[in-house]
C-alpha cells in the first residue's frame, strides 16, 4: 500500500468517521468536515502533473487475491490523472456549494455526505485501478451510491423510481462489463490492462471468437454508465436527486466512467473498425438525440439531463473516431485531433455543465420552481446568477471566447477529416457524420439560448412563483463562479492545459506510444469549420427567436425509449406472473404429472439412446405354480383397487396384496421378511379403517376414482419404464454380490446364524439404529398431531 | 421368474401412480402403500431370486438366498410404516380440522399469492 492507495481509498475511510461527526459536532454543517479532504487529494495529484507530463506512469501494486490474479493496482498515468483531477476539483467544489445548498436542520445530511464520500473513493478507485476486476468493484460501487443518491429524498415516489430504473439500468450494464472482463481474461490471461495491450500488441487475437463478444460485452457496459442511445433514458429521471448530486455525479463524473472506460480500452480494440464505427454511430446518434429532445424540456433540470446526453454522445463519437487512427495508421495523423478534441471537450463540458447545474440549483432555491414556462425576468433579481448562466450556457453553445467554442471547432475538425477521407478509406455513410454533427450542434444552439433567455429575460411572472426571487447568498455563488472562472480561463488561454494535462492523457490514449504536441489556435482562417460555425449560428439564433411557431413540432413525435422501458417492465411483471399462474396452479395432482412426466421421459430417453434395453438374460429363476397363482393374485387385487368403488373395498384390497407380497416373501426364502410384512400389513390396515372411519360424513359417499386420460396414459408409462429397467438391469448385472462375506462371516465373526438379523445389528448396525430413530419420530410426530391444537378447537367445540 | 416379478413391479407402480393422480387423500396413501410393496419386491427381485435356502445357517444347505436386500428390504419396510402411519394421522387430523378430502379443495387460497 503506497500513498496513492491511501489516496485513492481515503474517501471510503473518511466516511467511517461521519456517524461520529454527526453526533459531536451538531452546531457546524456537516459539508465544512469533509471539504478539506476533496481539496487535499485535488493538491495532492496536482503534484503529480510534473511526473505525467514527462510521459511517466506511477504503477504501484497492492496484493488483495494475488491467488486469482487480482491485485489493487494503481496506474496514473495522463488519462487517469486527468480524470481524477476532474473527480477531486469537481467534487470539492460540489461539496462547498452543498454546504451552502442543503439545510443543516431538515436534511439527513449524515447520510447524505456518506453516500457522496463512498461514490468519491468508488470514482477514484476506477479511474486509478489498473485491474480489471477492482475497476469493476469500483463500478458497482458508483452504481449503488448513485442509486442511494438519487433516492435521498426517499419519501417521494419520483425519486424511488428514478433511483430504481438508474440501478436496473446501469447494473445490467456492469454486469454485461463484467463478462466482458471475464472473456477478456480468457483472451489474454490477465487482469491488469497494461498487460492485455502488451499482449494484444503481441498476439494476433482479432480473430478469436471471444475477441468481439468481449468487446461489445465492454461497451454494453460503457454505454450504460455513460447514458449512450439507448440506454440514455435513466438519465433525466435520475434528476430527482438534489442539484448537488446531479451537478457532480450526473454532470462531471459517473457517466464519465464510461467514456474513461472507453478511452482506457482503446489501445486493445482499437484496431478493430466494429470499435471504431460502433462507438461513432451511437455516439453521435445519442447526440443528436439528446440535442434534439432536449429543445422539448419544461423542467430546467430536465434540459440540462438532455443536454449532458448529447455531449457524452459528442465525446464518444469523437473516442470513435479517435480510434481510427490506429486502424488506419495513417501517417498523416488527421484523427489525433479527435481524441485530443474528446478529452479537451470532456473538462470543459465539467466545467460549464457543473456551473449550469449549480446555476439551476441556484433559481429553484431562490424562486422554488424549476419549471421553464413559470419562469422569467429574473435577470434584474440575480445579476450575478445570470452572468453565471450566460457564460455556461454559451460555452455549451460554442460561442467564442469561451472554452466550448474551441473544442466545438475541434469537434467540428475532427467530423470533416472524415469526408476527407471519404472515396479513399471510408465508406460513404461516413458523410452522414458532419451533417448530422452540425444539426446536432443547431439544436445545441437552441437549447442554451433557451435556458438563459426564457429563464432571466422575457417577462417577470411574480404571480407564478412560490416565492419572491432574489439573489443567492454569496457562499452559493463561489462554486459556480470558479467554474465559469475556469471556462473563461481555459476559453482564452487553452494551452495551459495542452501540455501538461492533455497531452500526456492522449499519450495515454493510444497506449503510450508517441507523445502528442498538441496546440489549440482560436483563428484557423476562413475554413470550412469557421463557415460550419456561422451557420449554426445564423440558423440557431432564427429558430430560437421563431421557437413558439415551430414548437408544436415535436409532438409528432409521441413515442420513446421511456414508454419502451415503462411497457417491458410492466408487461414483464405481468407476462411472468401469468406465465407463473398458468403451471403453479395449486394443485398437488398437477405437480405430480410434471414430475412424473419428467421421470418417464428423461429415463425412457436415456433408456433409447444408450442402448440400454436388453430382454436377453441368463440367470432366471424357475416360475412354479405357486408363484403363478400368486402372482395372479397379486394382480388381480392391485387392479381391482382401481376398479373399488368404496374406499373400504380398496383398504381391504390393499390388505390383500400386502398379504401376498408376504406370501411371496415366504415363497422367496425371506422368514424374517414374511413375518414383519404380516405384521405391518396388519397394523397399517387398521390405520387405514380408523383413517376411513373418520372420514366426513359427506366425503363418504361411495364413488369410484374416475377415469382420466393423462393419468392413465402416464401411470402405464411409469409403470412400463419401471418395468424395463428393472428387466434391463437385471440382465445386465455386472459384478457379483458381496454376500458371499456375510455367508462366511455371520458365524464366524458376529457369532449368529440368522445372516440377516446379523447384518442388521450388527454388519450394517448403524441403519438400524436410524430406522429406530424413525419410528420413534414418527411416533412422537402422531401423538403431537393428535394432542397439539393451537388456536384452540374450533371444529370439535362445534 | 425376474421378467414375471418385474412385470408384476411394474403393475403395482402403474396403480399406484393412477391412485396417488386421484383427489382423495386416503387413495393417494393407498397408492404410496402399493407403491412401497412394489418398491420392496424390486429390491429382493434385483438381488436374485431362489438362489438357494433361506438365510439361516441351520439349514446346512450348499446355496442361500442373498441376504443384503433382505437386510435393506426389513429396514425399508419398517421406515415406510413409520411414513405411512404418520400420514394417515395426518389425514385423520385434515378431516377432523377442515372437513374435507378431497385434494382439489385443499389449494392454497387466492389471497396467499
Amino acid at each position: 500500500m503506497t500513498l496513492l492507495h491511501w489516496a485513492a481509498l481515503s474517501p471510503f475511510i473518511y466516511a467511517l468517521f461521519i456517524p461520529f461527526i454527526h453526533k459531536w459536532f451538531k452546531n457546524l454543517h456537516m459539508g465544512w468536515f469533509i471539504l478539506p479532504l476533496p481539496t487535499a487529494l485535488f493538491c495532492y495529484l496536482l503534484s503529480m502533473i510534473p511526473t505525467t507530463a514527462a510521459n511517466e506512469t506511477i504503477v504501484e501494486v497492492a496484493n488483495w487475491i494475488p491467488s486469482l490474479h487480482i491485485d489493487f493496482t494503481v496506474n496514473l498515468d495522463g488519462l487517469s490523472l486527468l480524470f481524477a483531477l476532474l473527480i477531486t476539483g469537481i467534487g470539492a467544489l460540489v461539496l462547498l456549494y452543498s454546504t451552502f445548498y442543503l439545510d443543516k436542520q431538515k436534511e439527513k445530511l449524515n447520510l447524505f455526505y456518506f453516500y457522496l464520500l463512498l461514490f468519491m473513493g468508488a470514482m477514484l478507485g476506477i479511474v486509478l485501478s489498473d485491474n480489471l476486476i477492482v475497476l469493476y468493484t469500483f463500478w458497482e460501487i458508483t452504481s449503488l451510491s448513485s442509486f442511494l443518491l438519487i433516492g435521498y429524498w426517499n419519501e417521494r415516489e419520483k425519486s424511488r423510481n428514478g433511483a430504481l430504473k438508474s440501478m436496473i439500468v446501469t447494473v445490467f450494464g456492469g454486469l454485461s462489463l463484467l463478462g466482458g472482463i471475464i472473456l477478456l481474461y480468457l483472451l489474454t490471461g490477465s487482469f491488469e490492462i497494461r498487460e492485455i495491450i502488451a499482449y494484444i500488441q503481441q498476439q494476433d487475437v482479432h480473430s478469436h471468437p471471444f475477441f468481439l463478444l468481449s468487446m461489445f460485452c465492454l461497451l454494453i457496459g460503457a454505454f450504460t454508465k455513460s447514458a449512450q442511445f439507448p440506454f440514455h433514458i435513466w438519465l433525466p429521471d435520475a434528476m430527482e436527486a438534489p442539484t448537488p448530486v446531479s451537478a457532480y455525479l450526473h454532470s462531471a463524473t459517473m457517466v464519465k466512467a464510461g467514456i474513461y472506460l472507453v478511452a482506457r480500452l482503446t489501445p486493445i480494440y482499437a484496431e478493430s473498425a466494429y470499435w471504431l464505427w460502433t462507438i461513432a454511430a451511437v455516439g453521435i446518434i445519442t447526440l443528436l438525440y439528446g440535442s434534439f429532445f432536449a429543445v422539448k424540456q419544461t423542467d430546467l433540470k430536465g434540459i440540462l439531463a438532455y443536454s449532458t446526453i448529447s455531449q457524452l454522445g459528442l465525446i464518444m463519437s469523437l473516442l470513435g473516431l479517435g480510434a481510427a487512427s490506429v486502424h488506419f495508421s495513417l501517417e498523416n495523423d488527421y484523427f489525433t485531433i479527435a481524441t485530443a478534441a474528446a478529452l479537451f471537450h470532456l473538462v470543459n463540458h465539467a466545467t460549464f455543465k457543473g456551473s449550469l447545474f449549480m446555476m439551476v440549483g441556484i433559481v429553484d432555491h431562490e424562486t422554488g420552481t424549476r419549471d421553464i414556462r413559470k419562469l422569467g425576468g429574473l435577470m434584474t433579481f440575480m445579476p450575478i446568477t445570470f452572468s453565471i448562466a450566460v457564460i455556461g450556457a454559451f460555452s455549451m453553445a460554442g460561442l467564442p471566447p469561451f472554452n466550448g467554442f474551441l473544442s466545438k471547432e475541434m469537434f467540428f475538425t475532427a467530423m470533416i477529416n472524415i469526408t476527407k477521407f471519404d472515396l479513399f478509406q471510408f465508406n460513404t455513410w461516413g458523410v452522414l457524420f458532419p451533417i448530422l454533427a452540425w444539426i446536432a450542434s443547431v439544436f445545441t444552439f437552441i437549447y442554451s439560448m433557451l435556458l438563459v433567455f426564457r429563464v432571466f429575460a422575457g417577462k417577470y411572472k411574480p404571480e407564478q412563483l412560490p416565492t419572491k426571487p432574489h439573489e443567492a447568498p454569496i457562499g452559493m455563488l463561489i462554486s459556480p463562479l470558479i467554474l465559469v472562472s475556469l471556462v473563461i480561463v481555459i476559453g482564452l488561454f487553452p494551452n495551459i492545459l495542452s501540455n501538461t494535462i492533455l497531452s500526456p492523457a492522449i499519450t495515454a490514449v493510444y497506449g503510450g506510444v508517441p507523445s502528442y504536441d498538441l496546440h489549440i489556435y482560436h483563428w484557423h482562417g476562413f475554413n470550412i469549420e469557421f463557415f460550419m460555425t456561422i451557420g449554426v449560428f445564423v440558423l440557431g439564433i432564427l429558430l430560437t427567436l421563431t421557437f413558439t411557431k415551430w414548437k408544436n413540432f415535436y409532438r409528432i413525435f409521441p413515442y420513446s425509449i421511456n414508454a419502451l422501458y415503462n411497457f417491458l417492465i410492466e408487461k414483464g411483471k405481468l407476462w411472468s406472473k401469468q406465465l407463473t399462474n398458468r403451471y403453479m396452479v395449486g394443485s398437488i395432482r398437477t405437480y405430480l404429472l410434471y414430475i412424473l412426466t419428467f421421470l418417464v421421459a428423461t429415463a425412457g430417453y436415456t433408456l433409447l439412446t444408450k442402448n440400454g434395453v436388453n430382454f436377453y438374460g441368463k440367470n432366471l429363476a424357475q416360475i412354479g405354480l405357486y408363484e403363478i397363482v400368486l402372482s395372479l393374485i397379486l394382480i388381480v387385487a392391485t387392479i381391482s383397487i382401481l376398479f373399488a368403488k368404496s374406499r373400504l373395498a380398496s383398504i381391504i384390497l390393499l390388505g390383500a396384496v400386502g398379504y401376498s407380497v408376504s406370501l411371496f416373501f415366504v415363497i422367496f426364502q425371506a422368514p424374517d421378511l414374511a413375518l414383519t410384512q404380516l405384521v405391518i400389513e396388519t397394523v397399517s390396515v387398521a390405520l387405514f379403517l380408523l383413517c376411513f372411519y373418520h372420514l366426513p360424513r359427506n366425503a363418504r359417499k361411495k364413488e369410484s376414482i374416475g377415469f382420466k386420460m393423462n393419468n392413465a396414459i402416464i401411470s402405464v408409462l411409469v409403470g412400463i419404464t419401471f418395468s424395463i429397467i428393472a428387466i434391463s438391469s437385471y440382465n445386465t448385472k455386472l459384478f457379483d454380490s458381496i454376500s458371499s462375506y456375510y455367508v462366511e462371516n455371520t458365524y464366524k465373526k458376529a457369532a449368529g446364524e440368522n445372516m440377516v438379523n446379523v447384518i442388521l445389528v450388527d454388519f450394517r448396525g448403524f441403519d438400524t439404529l436410524f430406522e429406530i430413530a424413525v419410528l420413534a419420530i414418527a411416533a412422537i410426530g402422531i401423538y403431537t398431531m393428535i394432542k397439539l391444537r393451537l388456536g384452540g378447537n374450533n371444529r370439535e367445540n362445534k | 421368474m425376474e421378467i414375471l416379478m418385474s412385470i408384476i413391479i411394474g403393475i403395482l407402480f402403474a396403480s399406484a401412480t393412477y391412485l396417488m393422480l386421484s383427489k382423495s387423500i386416503l387413495r393417494i396413501i393407498i397408492g404410496t402403500g402399493l407403491l412401497s410393496h412394489g418398491v420392496h419386491l424390486l429390491l429382493l427381485t434385483m438381488g436374485g431370486l431362489k438362489k438357494g435356502a433361506a438365510p439361516l445357517l441351520g439349514q446346512h444347505a450348499s446355496s442361500y438366498s442373498d441376504p443384503l436386500p433382505q437386510a435393506l428390504i426389513l429396514t425399508a419396510i419398517v421406515i415406510s410404516f413409520g411414513v405411512t402411519s404418520f400420514f394417515l394421522v395426518l389425514a385423520y387430523r385434515t378431516y377432523q380440522e377442515l372437513g374435507t378430502d378431497n385434494l382439489e379443495k385443499l389449494r392454497g387460497k387466492k389471497e396467499h399469492e
